[in-house]
């Protein structure tokens, strides 16, 4: 049937160096996810109140990072920033590029989260004598979590295979360094297989964590 | 001194319109993933939602490898696997493969939920009124969770016409891979690379402003 044989052990042989390079996958993944969390939090807080520059500034992050290919934005902030002389490491590349993306897809899940808060609950913690400060952290944001936390999830995924194009910039994660191995051995298939089922798996983890997770976060 | 003779040539006239014919061949190809992706979606969602437990144990595995395993790697793995099974396919017939079946898993999602917006009421009625069943589907459900999800699906539609820039790793000239190209001869990264994402933006922005204008207009 197939007029082809494979060969599977060179993959066996640097299944240690796949594994390692999975959990530099999973690092800029969560790294760029905890940056673009906060910064989507302030993007969507931005967009929420306040005018002027700033809301401009925030409002372009936003559509840019949704109306553009993701690719494209790594390709700038690895090609087009060389531009100005600024040259940033392939890892630097993946993070900041994921990060732009992640934050400004979060930003907008935020928004509507906080939309989805009731003006009148500030008000009455307001009323209640708690600083602006108290009232979000106390009341608004862990609301706001609820309903935020399966779009974070699935960001998350999305963060974990978007990073997979950091093969495209030279990156060395696990599709880069999949890419490396293939191009050595040319057992393409192989090893594009293998990288394929340690994504799923990597996926499912997320996923089922985050359910576990859900299970005693919210419990109430 | 010598005048020295260099490699790289401005921007011209000419490279605009080898920008613009990618461009035309990135709308080409999201165009013809996204319509047959959708159909085949359709379906799948329909199996997935009338099949119960033969369809989860069968067609939603099928379909969520797809939604878990990075699209570059399902690029990579297609192009190399399908000459080990004797199909000689270029780079736009394994894309179009690809981000067709890709459209298919993300869009069964969305037109089950369509599905399942349609309150069960509503469909024992239309029965009841002396519907046979695809007269219920035809001008019961498609309106009706049609217009719940049509938000999602010009999402999902927006998305793989953004992952089309994908294809360029199997070296199918599309505008990112164009783009690159004249980064290449050219050495003016900025421009070219603001000049693609700006047509990415162009395309995708105002028919994502549409859609959320839409879902609007039918919230109320």
């Amino acid at each position: 049937m197939f007029d082809y044989n494979f060969h599977w052990r060179p993959v066996m042989r640097s299944l240690p160096d796949l594994i390692d390079a999975a959990f530099l996958t999973l690092q800029v993944a969560v790294l760029a996810m905890i940056l673009g969390i906060v910064i989507g939090l302030c993007l969507a807080l931005i967009r929420l109140h306040k005018t002027g520059p700033l809301l401009w500034l925030a409002s372009t992050w936003v559509e840019l990072a949704r109306n553009t290919p993701a690719l494209f934005q790594l390709f700038f902030f690895g090609f087009g920033l060389g531009a100005f002389g600024l040259h940033l490491s392939p890892y630097m590349i993946v993070l900041a590029g994921l990060t732009f993306n992640c934050a400004g897809y979060l930003a907008e899940n935020f928004r509507g989260g906080f939309q989805a808060v009731p003006d009148t609950q500030v008000r009455a913690a307001r009323s209640l004598g708690m600083t602006a400060w108290q009232t979000y952290t106390r009341i608004v944001i862990p609301q706001v979590f609820r309903i935020v936390y399966h779009p974070i999830t699935n960001q998350m995924v999305w963060a974990v295979l978007m990073s997979s194009l950091g093969m495209l910039v030279g990156f060395r994660e696990l599709s880069g360094e999949t890419q490396f191995f293939a191009s050595r051995t040319f057992r393409i298939f192989e090893y594009f297989t293998v990288t394929a089922v340690i994504y799923y798996v990597i996926v499912k983890i997320i996923l089922g964590a985050s359910r576990l997770l859900a299970m005693r976060l919210f419990r109430y | 001194m010598e005048p020295t003779v260099s490699f790289f040539s401005g921007f011209t006239l000419n490279d605009l319109w080898f920008l613009g014919e990618a461009a035309l061949r990135t709308m080409w190809i999201s165009a013809l993933s996204i319509t047959i992706g959708t159909v085949l979606g359709v379906l799948f969602g329909w199996v997935l939602y009338e099949g119960k437990w033969i369809a989860t144990l069968t067609v939603a595995p099928f379909l969520d490898i797809f939604r878990s395993v990075p699209l570059i790697i399902q690029l990579v793995l297609f192009y190399n696997f399908a000459p080990i099974v004797g199909l000689n396919l270029d780079p736009f017939a394994s894309g179009v493969v690809i981000l067709t079946i890709y459209t298919a898993a993300l869009v069964a999602n969305v037109a089950r939920g369509g599905m399942e917006a349609v309150p069960a009421p509503m469909r024992r009625a239309a029965r009841s009124l002396g519907m046979t069943y695809w007269q219920d589907l035809r001008h019961v459900v498609l309106p009706i969770g049609g217009r719940a999800v049509f938000p999602a699906w010009v999402g999902v539609a927006l998305g793989v016409m953004k992952d089309s820039a994908l294809v360029s790793v199997l070296g199918y000239v599309e505008l990112l891979k164009a783009s690159q190209i004249l980064i290449t001869r050219t050495q003016e990264p900025f421009l070219i690379l603001t000049l693609a994402g700006a047509f990415y933006f162009a395309l995708s922005y105002p028919i994502s402003r549409y859609a959320a204008t839409l879902e609007r207009k039918w919230a109320q």
